[in-house]
């Protein structure tokens, strides 16, 4: 997976020039645009591993920019934003993008998010087994096992673990998680949710109340991590 | 409230008022003349002018000075049902009666205008006041940051040949730490103009007060404090439909503050329950507490209590106090009689007990 190339779209020449250091510097080929306009006749001419979005450009809004690059861009998109705006990063993740992270970011967290969203875009159907730490989750025959016991899951609980393994390191938002597991009639139902993340919690944490699996983020959804 | 009122009434709708009010006073001292003089009724129509004088612009006043003159004249002065006055007496009367209700709406009119402009360089200079400290406390808080930036830079770029290594990491680190202050100062200045902004409109969704209070002394937590921070939140809480993001900034904030002003050896200790679908949360430490005096006014906006240290905003806790009112809910601070502080918080809010069903 090395030198992947990246396309950073960002009007703001201190933003680019920090990202070009860090891309840099940690093996990958970072190529840049500063309007949207540019930024689509980059990605088209000459299609990018990953696009690092900036959400607020000068020609054209950020969330207008997504939805015409996921028309034919499959890669994984990251959006960047100085709002921390939930609403915001609700709208852009349920319109395609991959990931988002909220200026002022740390670098440590930019390359964790483009190394797991990366992974996302090759697909490991090979292999449904899942370990992380003390947790082995087999998506081939249904079983969840901790510390080499087997925990006994409900089957709704199951299906949202599920989920969450195979969208290891991506966060997931409310509405997508009601409905890809209650249905689309319960996407305004976030109490259900509430409630089995909890449960889930309780049954895969070390420590429920100091989640490290199941992560909360605030406002936008959840984000299933796995210990390296 | 009077004022308020008026910007509300129309001017149209203020001849409707007065005129109505008018007719009803003047039907019912119709009613009454077998009692009571006509000298008496010119009386009680002075005095509904008077009191419509106090409430609305001065036209419909003029205007209903005159209408009750002619009321006045026409129903009551005898002969009765026509303008004629016979006697001379009478048409004095009727004369004063016209100059009195005219000079009384004037003059009320006048004294309102000129409260007016009392209070109003009132607000202004208090305005003026709050600027002057947000200034003073702003220079401070987002200066001394980024004083340090520049500073540090300055010797980073100059390559000095005597600099350590260790000391091109501390100033770094100094960068750093400077930029997080810049960070959170802005959260609050952005939080505070939402406020004043009166747009703030809570975003209510179900929220586990369970994983919101962790999830913010984590991140307390992150800011590698020295005091210990108990938690203790009654297991059979449900869940509430509230505004999860401006509860978090107000638990943050309040357990912030704590760490902030009390010495290291200290204890905070945050608690939640719930009852009858209030949600309370008490954030406690056994420091100094607060003087008494000015318990009063720590939640006003740039407040900062005297004889503290430089730094901080005065913002913090007025976010706090601001945002739990747009929520619905009040916020009380009190001195605990062993020492310490006690912020307490009751947020009206729907509640499910849904957690304590069993699925499938």
């Amino acid at each position: 997976m090395n030198k992947a190339e990246i396309l950073v779209i960002d009007d703001e020449a201190q933003m680019r020039k920090l990202l070009e250091i860090t891309l840099q510097s940690n093996d990958y080929i970072i190529k840049e645009a500063t309007t949207a306009r540019e930024g689509i006749a980059l990605a088209a001419s000459h299609p990018p591993d990953m696009i690092l979005l900036d959400i607020g450009l000068p020609d054209e809004d950020g969330h207008s920019v997504l939805k015409k690059l996921r028309e034919w861009y499959t890669n994984p998109i990251i959006i960047l934003s100085v709002q921390s705006s939930e609403e915001d990063i609700v709208k852009a993740l349920d319109n395609g993008a991959n990931d988002y992270l909220v200026k002022p970011f740390r670098t440590g967290e930019l390359l964790a998010r483009m190394r797991s969203a990366l992974r996302l875009a090759v697909p490991e159907d090979a292999n449904p087994v899942f370990k992380s730490d003390d947790l082995v989750i087999d998506l081939a025959t249904r079983t969840v096992k901790k510390n080499n016991e087997t925990i006994k899951l409900t089957a709704t609980e199951y299906t949202l673990l599920a989920l969450f393994v195979k969208n290891e390191g991506k966060v997931l938002t409310h509405h997508y998680l009601l409905r890809e597991v209650w249905g689309p009639g319960y996407i305004d139902q976030s109490q259900y949710l509430r409630v089995f993340i909890a449960q889930l919690r309780k049954k895969i944490e070390n420590d429920p109340n100091r989640p490290e699996l199941i992560v909360t983020e605030s406002g936008v959804g959840y984000r299933f991590v796995s210990k390296e | 409230m009077a004022n308020l009122f008026i910007n509300r009434v129309s001017k149209r709708n203020q001849y409707l008022l007065s005129t109505l009010l008018i007719c009803c006073i003047s039907i019912l001292c119709y009613g009454l003349s077998t009692y009571i003089g006509y000298r008496v009724i010119a009386f009680i129509l002075l005095i509904t002018v008077s009191l419509i004088a106090m409430v609305f612009d001065i036209l419909p006043v003029l205007f209903a000075a005159l209408l009750t003159a002619l009321i006045w004249d026409f129903f009551f002065i005898p002969p009765y049902f026509t303008f004629r006055v016979s006697s001379t007496e009478d048409r004095i009367f009727l004369l004063m009666y016209f100059v009195i209700a005219m000079i009384n709406a004037v003059l009320t009119y006048k004294i309102r205008r000129v409260e007016r402009a009392v209070r109003e360089k009132e607000e202004k200079s208090n305005t003026l006041k709050l600027y002057n400290t947000l200034f003073n406390s702003l220079s401070h808080e987002l200066r001394t940051p980024i004083a340090a930036i520049i500073g540090a830079t300055d010797n980073l770029q100059a390559n000095n040949a005597k600099l350590t290594a260790q000391n091109r990491n501390e100033l770094v680190g100094e960068i750093a730490k400077a930029s997080f202050r810049l960070d959170q100062q802005v959260e609050n200045l952005l939080n505070m103009s939402r406020l004043e902004s009166g747009f703030i409109q809570p975003k209510e969704d179900w929220c586990d007060i369970n994983e919101m209070i962790y999830g913010q002394v984590k991140a307390i937590e992150e800011n590698k404090i020295a005091q210990k921070i108990s938690i203790n939140i009654n297991p059979d809480i449900p869940l509430f439909k509230l505004d999860k993001g401006m509860l978090e900034q107000v638990v943050y904030n309040l357990l912030n503050n704590a760490t902030i002003y009390t010495p290291p050896e200290n204890k905070i200790s945050i608690s939640a329950m719930s009852y009858a679908d209030v949600l309370q949360i008490v954030i406690e430490d056994n420091g100094q507490g607060f003087p008494p005096q000015e318990i009063t006014h720590v939640f006003d906006k740039f407040y900062r209590l005297k004889n503290t240290s430089a730094g901080g905003t005065g913002l913090g806790l007025s976010i706090v106090k601001g945002f739990t009112v747009a929520m619905g809910g009040d916020v009380t601070l009190e001195n605990v009689s062993t020492g310490g502080a006690r912020f307490t918080i009751n947020i009206p809010a729907k509640t499910s007990y849904l957690k304590n069903i069993k699925n499938e």
